[in-house]
């Protein structure tokens, strides 16, 4: 075992796992992340708690990682390397697993401009890629970017995100190919609405090994109406939500849209828990915890797997 | 080049609003080029600022030069005879002219009238953009010669990130995805191979986070 957590024990004991996310709140209210863990418990195997999403001010990923520890859930902590330099990036990861968290996903994170601070100065000391280097180093040889030795080094189950929709299309695979030699464990995906692109993204991973040399959970994100589509097609770059989908919701009364919405997303699961290459499934309900339990339990997700 | 662009008028205009006597100092270097702070760019605006205080019924005895450059301790001598009878100088250089008059010149006021913006080129008339953040140690040669560090958002040097989109950057459509560009000349060069490897984290103290930075030529040291 590389981190011993909960998430890892799962994936290397050949089980189809499921992670969920967690959006901490704006602002410094504990209750907000207990009620969202509420949702959460039993449903899902960790939960990501991401870092600033959208570049905008949240209550700290750290923070809200130990409230969910409390609560019983094992946190994955989201980092972006937007906010922190590699002092503060290497400080964070030890006081992280000194208060018992085990999963981390390494990330660039959105760019300011789309948050609520635009005239924010960035950081990007290191990129995504460097930073799943780093985290590795740490906990594989013991030491710090620097060559130092960490007294007691943090053992982190790592993980990195892959757009496969992102372009250019082409390389897509190929960058995830790069995010494995750098040494990540597993990989959560941008949420999938476009499964045929998928396949053929996926194919690409299947003749380059990289499903053998990495766990791949697939994410999805159930759409709330027609107009959460019509948002994610034309405001997120690098999303692809296809016609076909933003139809299919037209095509029910508005008050039906969101049954739909998790309609599709069940449907996706499926899809993808058939797929060859694809270890778990990533759950990214945004403020929409609270219909998770039915999405896995719909799905045959449940009931989730205990762990020694 | 350095690439600036003339503060709005009205900012200039509350800047000096205290003094009589202005001194409007072009320099010949790379804002001439860019069309910034030369000759011309000296002329139109002394001549707004004369307009502006005569409009508001006050009288403004505005000076006009143009340096050969402002960054040269030597040519900072054309200034000394024309600087005695100012109160205030707006210089019209990039931003290391108007620190050269502030450090030679010690009772005089000094102001910007340029934004400096970045070291960058014309990609078209009238259209500059930024190619190089002076980061002090050059690695262009493993992107195909494009520099992800200034013209990617994020400053990647694995890019690109997931916000890649038909050749734009997840920040706006007017912006190029750099990735997408080096990808693109890779591919033509048949050199593709070069970006499966990882480029290491970056020493950056060679950057402006190693504190401000000085070069020694020995060899062209009196």
């Amino acid at each position: 075992m590389k981190s011993g957590s909960r998430l890892e024990k799962i994936l290397s004991t050949g089980q189809f796992a499921v992670t969920g996310e967690c959006g901490p709140p704006r602002g410094a209210d504990p209750d907000a992340i207990r009620k969202k863990a509420a949702h959460l418990k039993g449903m899902v195997d960790a939960v990501n708690v991401t870092d600033n999403q959208t570049a905008v001010v949240r209550m700290s990923s750290l923070a809200a990682c130990l409230l969910l520890l409390q609560e019983g859930l094992e946190p994955n902590l989201q980092m972006v390397v937007r906010d922190r330099n590699r002092i503060a990036l290497q400080s964070d990861i030890l006081g992280a697993y000194a208060l018992g968290i085990r999963n981390m996903l390494c990330l660039s994170g959105d760019h300011q401009k789309f948050g609520d601070h635009p005239s924010a100065k960035n950081v990007f000391d290191l990129d995504s890629m460097q930073f799943i280097q780093m985290v590795r180093k740490m906990r594989d040889e013991g030491k710090f970017l620097n060559g130092q030795d960490i007294d007691s080094p943090p053992k982190m189950f790592i993980g990195a995100a892959a757009n496969p929709f992102a372009d250019p299309a082409d390389f897509r695979a190929v960058r995830l190919g790069k995010k494995v030699a750098a040494g990540v464990d597993f990989i959560q995906t941008q949420c999938i609405y476009n499964l045929d692109r998928f396949e053929r993204f996926m194919q690409q991973v299947r003749d380059m090994g990289l499903d053998e040399k990495v766990y791949i959970l697939g994410g999805v994100t159930p759409m709330k109406s027609v107009g959460m589509a019509n948002y994610m097609k034309k405001q997120v770059p690098g999303m692809d939500v296809p016609d076909e989908i933003i139809n299919r919701l037209k095509g029910v009364p508005k008050q039906d849209q969101a049954k739909e919405g998790i309609a599709i997303c069940v449907e996706t699961i499926q899809r993808l828990k058939e797929m060859k290459g694809i270890s778990g499934i990533h759950i990214m309900a945004i403020e929409w915890e609270q219909r998770v339990p039915e999405i896995v339990e719909t799905a045959g997700l449940l009931p989730r797997p205990s762990v020694d | 080049m350095v690439v600036a662009e003339s503060k709005p008028i009205n900012e200039i205009l509350a800047m000096i609003q205290p003094y009589k006597k202005i001194l409007v100092a072009g320099c010949k270097g790379c804002v001439t080029v860019c069309n910034a702070g030369g000759t011309k760019e000296v002329e139109i605006l002394a001549s707004e600022i004369r307009i502006a205080c005569k409009k508001e019924g006050q009288v403004a005895e505005v000076t006009e030069i143009t340096l050969e450059r402002q960054c040269d301790p030597e040519y900072m001598d054309q200034l000394a005879e024309v600087i005695k009878d100012q109160e205030a100088v707006l210089s019209i250089a990039c931003s290391v002219g108007p620190q050269y008059i502030a450090g030679r010149f010690k009772d005089k006021i000094v102001f910007p009238g340029l934004n400096t913006t970045f070291i960058g080129g014309s990609i078209e008339h009238g259209v500059f953009a930024e190619f190089c953040q002076a980061c002090g140690a050059c690695v262009i040669h493993h992107f195909g010669g494009l520099c992800p560090i200034a013209r990617c958002s994020k400053s990647l040097l694995n890019g690109p990130c997931g916000g890649s989109a038909e050749g734009k950057c997840e920040i706006g459509n007017d912006v190029d995805c750099i990735w997408q560009l080096i990808y693109d000349r890779l591919k033509g060069l048949g050199q593709l191979d070069q970006l499966t490897q990882i480029i290491p984290c970056k020493d950056w103290s060679t950057s402006r986070d190693g504190g401000p930075r000085k070069t020694i030529r020995e060899d062209l040291k009196l």
